[in-house]
């Protein structure tokens, strides 16, 4: 056939030999070594105060090196799978330093605050411009308006997901789905806002944990909405059908076959929402109004939590005060990081492919 | 253009497991050979070594050589991209790139080796489209996507997309077992026609398939479950069928297998 | 699924027919009643805004989209939100500008490039960090990134200062600027944007990247026949669920920037403000036009945030279709 020939002379880029030159495979990191070293040189001898300025030259050391030496012995096509494969590498640590500094930096400012006495003691009789206190009030609060939130939003979350996935068809089903859509959209600050003004302004009721529980218990719900809707929608329906074969009424079949068999993934869903409202400060700055001591009803009076805790120190402009929220910080961390570790770790445990 | 495959000590391995072990074997050129086994006797991982594709699925190696004329491919300074534009594939499964249209999926190969020019690129697709018994069935659809094709089709689009970039093998891992049996056959004869041109390797379950398209057929087999896979014999397609020196081989082409 | 109870028959079973009835109604009429519940809140919300934002548009002697000043509480009250959406919308687009490109290099670190040693605990570590609540990202962006800012503003100005936009007028003021807090959202919705596109690029169909692979495509050249073109849409619609948080985001904005009601292209200048933060920082002190108004600015991000959402609805949508041609 004539192909052969016609491309031959048409194309040549597809008649090489299987041999290419390559640089040889210690050659990336050589030039990660060499890009840093001249980073380096340049930072130190252009005396540039900043380390993010030598980082970046030597980011852009290396992407360049690696295109121009490659270009030069391998060819364009190879330099450019090389250049790829450096900006995703560059991109990589990019991203690991300053996530890397973030926790690093936590713990290591927040390590040589927290200890026992951080832990359970208050800021009562503490000046804001002395060290000591502690963080007791605010876990205590963050504990109780993060609980009273999920009794709130999560069996609405969980019959509103029930709900759009065993019964919901028509327009009513439509119109909550596409409401639920809307609510995730909610700005934390909006929903603190209208609280604000209904809860507290309007219906003349205290700040008090409980007025935060609302505003969280309206950020929460959508995600257990959604979470729910996806672990009941991967249960099979041979399921359903052969408990309703067995004369099962429909609502026990919900409650003893479909809830028990998503359950493992609901409850990661309802924790990993909880992790997500636990950090947020806007709506609970605004209703909880923060207190200095420990108060242990969330329906009367302003309470303390840990977020607002960090914004209230970090507010005090002194050392004193960022220690501490430095220590509220590393505490909430560990919090969250505690919850979605168990979370993911019940998914892993119990997905609802091997649940019973 | 087509040339010949003789490996020789040639052994695979999926991290620790090995997948095949100490193959030799000569492929001769312009003619299709056959590659017949129990599943998991690996030799779809053998035909995958031929192109290094195995490579690519993590923690996979390869011991031994494969010459293709006289080069090894798996010498140090060969470029396994390269090695593939010269020994090409096709996969099971028919897969054209959904997103492209039916044109753009068999100028791919030569687009990204750079080829733009217009010209070049409609004649090599009519042309590929030709080699595949392709071209008069989509012919005034070549915008549209390849996805809208039938199976047949969509095989048969990848084979020209195959050869499309001119390769000197054609690697084939069971290109019909997804097919019913009339699209079957027009790639049945399909092969019988590009083995004129191509050197032609291919991975099949049906033995009356391999016994009409093949002139040559290997029969792998493996000694037990977790053992790895071995060439019993390769042998003239008609000898293999009628009177195969191995035991295990008329066993197993008569049915009396396991 | 049937909706009507199974027939029995005999005593005991009418009685459990009736008694499964009433269950069943009890059931249904509790979750439609949840669903319900909802849609109230959801009106509540929504009209109370609305309402709210109206009284205070009648106390307002300025322009509500053009004025620079936030003074509804003054005798001649004057307000509007020109700052606030210049501020908002330039700190996401250096937000996204930042955090897409990267998110999308660390993904494909982690779907196509990373050894599976390394992949493995570090998409769980990117999934942890998508949780640090924000507070810490904001202490974190002032007490620690805002000191090392300022080699890299004054080194932009010096090299970028033509663009305008990276001139620093005033050089000497800590950079608590709209810049700064562009790269503390980039920071902080990163671990959001990459978590997502990753799933996506995990799920790219493995025949399609053998088939380029076959065709003698290098690694870059099959991520871009095979992966890109099937991830666009998720990675679409990550990087809008991270523009989603980066407009609404608060308190990270408040600790970092020095605001002030002043509308500047001058990105890197401390000044300016964000919907969130202007609400963090005026409500304690704001009276009743002051809240009306403040709920005006709130229900204002919110009709974004929304049609930031919808979008990336449409997208994923769009993608339905897409996935189901192979």
């Amino acid at each position: 056939m004539s192909t052969a020939t016609d491309s031959v002379a048409v194309a040549p880029q597809l008649r090489r030999g299987l041999t290419t030159n390559r640089l040889p495979s210690w050659a990336p990191a050589g030039i990660a070594v060499l890009s840093i070293v001249i980073g380096v040189a340049i930072g130190l001898l252009g005396s540039l105060d900043s380390k993010i300025q030598w980082g970046l030259l030597a980011g852009l050391a290396f992407v360049g090196l690696t295109y121009g030496l490659s270009a030069k012995v391998e060819g364009r096509r190879q330099a450019k799978d090389r250049l790829a494969t450096s900006v995703v590498w560059l991109a990589f640590v990019l991203a690991v330093i300053p996530l890397a500094a973030l926790v690093f930096y936590t713990v290591q400012q927040g390590a040589s605050v927290v200890d026992a006495r951080f832990l359970n003691h208050s800021m009562k009789g503490v000046l804001q411009t002395e060290a000591g206190g502690g963080v007791y009030h605010a876990l205590l609060g963050t504990l109780m308006q993060v609980a009273l939130a999920t009794a709130m939003a999560a069996p609405i979350g969980l019959l509103t997901a029930v709900y759009l996935v065993e019964y919901g068809r028509g327009r009513l089903a439509k119109a909550v789905t596409f409401f639920v859509d809307v609510m995730t959209g909610i700005p934390s600050i909006v929903a603190g806002l209208f609280i604000l003004s209904l809860w507290i302004l309007l219906f003349g009721f205290q700040y008090s944990g409980f007025a935060g529980s609302l505003a969280l218990a309206i950020l929460m719900v959508p995600v257990v909405v959604r979470s729910t809707e996806e672990m009941l929608k991967l249960v099979p329906n041979e399921l359903r059908e052969a408990s309703y074969a067995l004369g099962v009424p429909k609502w026990k079949t919900i409650l003893r076959v479909v809830l028990p068999t998503a359950i493992g993934g609901i409850t990661t869903g309802v924790m990993l929402a909880v992790a997500r409202i636990t950090g947020e400060t806007a709506p609970v700055m605004m209703l909880v109004f923060g207190s200095d001591i420990i108060n242990e009803n969330p329906f009367e009076g302003p309470q303390q939590s840990l977020p607002l805790y960090i914004w209230q120190q970090y507010q005090t402009n002194n050392d004193f005060g960022y220690a501490r929220a430095w220590g509220a910080a590393l505490v909430l961390i560990a919090f969250v990081m505690a919850l979605n570790l168990v979370a993911r770790g019940i998914a892993r445990w119990r997905s609802p492919k091997s649940g019973h | 253009m087509a040339k010949r495959i003789d490996v020789s000590g040639l052994s695979a391995y999926y991290g620790t497991t090995k997948a095949i072990e100490d193959i030799s074997m000569t492929v001769e050129p312009r003619s299709v050979t056959a590659f017949i086994g129990p599943s998991g006797c690996g030799k779809s991982t053998f035909l995958r070594t031929l192109n290094r594709m195995h490579e690519v699925i993590p923690g996979a190696r390869v011991e031994g050589k494969v010459l293709l004329d006289d080069e090894n491919l798996y010498a140090s300074a060969v470029d396994p991209v390269a090695v593939r534009r010269t020994v090409g594939m096709v996969f099971q499964r028919p897969n054209p790139f959904p997103t492209m249209s039916i044109y753009d999926n068999v100028a791919a190969g030569l687009k990204l080796a750079g080829v733009k020019k217009k010209s070049v690129l409609d004649g090599v697709v009519e042309k590929s489209l030709q080699g595949a018994n392709l071209w008069n069935e989509v012919k005034d659809r070549l915008n549209k996507p390849g996805s809208g094709l039938s199976g047949g089709q969509q095989q048969r689009l990848c084979i020209a997309r195959a050869i499309a970039v001119e390769p000197q093998v054609l690697l084939m891992d069971e290109p019909c077992s997804a097919l019913d049996p009339i699209s079957t056959l027009a790639i049945e004869d399909l092969i019988g026609e590009l083995k004129s041109q191509f050197t032609i390797v291919i991975v099949t379950h049906n033995m009356q398939q391999a016994a009409r398209v093949s002139d040559r057929t290997a029969f792998f087999n493996l000694a037990g479950v977790g053992q790895p896979g071995k060439l019993v014999e390769l042998d003239d397609t008609q000898r293999i069928f009628s009177n195969p020196s191995v035991q295990a081989t008329e066993d197993y082409i008569s049915g009396r297998f396991g | 699924m049937t909706s009507s109870p199974p027939v029995a028959s005999g005593g005991r079973a009418r009685r459990g027919r009736s008694d499964s009835r009433r269950g069943d109604s009890i059931f249904f009429n509790l979750s439609r009643g949840s669903g319900v519940l909802l849609l109230v809140i959801m009106a509540a919300i929504a009209g109370f805004l609305t309402y709210r934002s109206f009284l205070s548009f009648g106390h307002n002697e300025g322009n509500f989209f053009t004025t620079f000043e936030w003074l509804p509480d003054a005798p001649v009250p004057t307000f509007g939100i020109a700052v606030l959406v210049f501020g908002t919308i330039a700190s996401s687009i250096i937000a996204m500008v930042i955090a897409v490109p990267v998110a999308v290099g660390v993904a494909l670190f982690i779907s196509h490039y990373a050894p599976r040693r390394i992949a493995q605990p570090f998409a769980y570590l990117v999934d942890l960090l998508a949780a640090v609540p924000s507070i810490v990202y904001g202490l974190w962006g002032a007490l620690f990134l805002v000191p090392h800012m300022s080699g890299l503003t004054s080194w932009m100005d010096e090299y970028l200062g033509w663009t305008y936009i990276f001139d620093s007028t005033k050089t000497g003021a800590a950079p608590r600027s709209l810049f700064t807090v562009g790269i503390v959202l980039a920071i902080m919705i990163l671990p959001i944007i990459t978590a997502v596109s990753r799933e996506v690029f995990k799920q790219a169909p493995r025949m399609h990247e053998e088939a380029a692979l076959a065709l003698g495509a290098t690694r870059w050249e099959m991520i871009r026949t095979a992966v890109l073109p099937f991830g666009r849409p998720g990675v679409i619609s990550a990087s809008m669920l991270g523009l989603g948080r980066a407009l609404g985001e608060t308190i990270a904005v408040a600790t970092v920037l020095s605001s002030s009601p002043v509308l500047s292209l001058h990105l890197m200048d401390p000044g300016g403000g964000t919907f969130a933060q202007n609400i963090a920082l005026r409500f304690g002190e704001a009276g009743e036009n002051g809240r009306n108004a403040l709920m005006a600015s709130g229900l204002v991000l919110f009709v974004i945030t929304l049609l930031v959402n919808g979008a990336a609805r449409m997208i994923i949508a769009r993608r339905k279709e897409y996935s189901g041609a192979n």
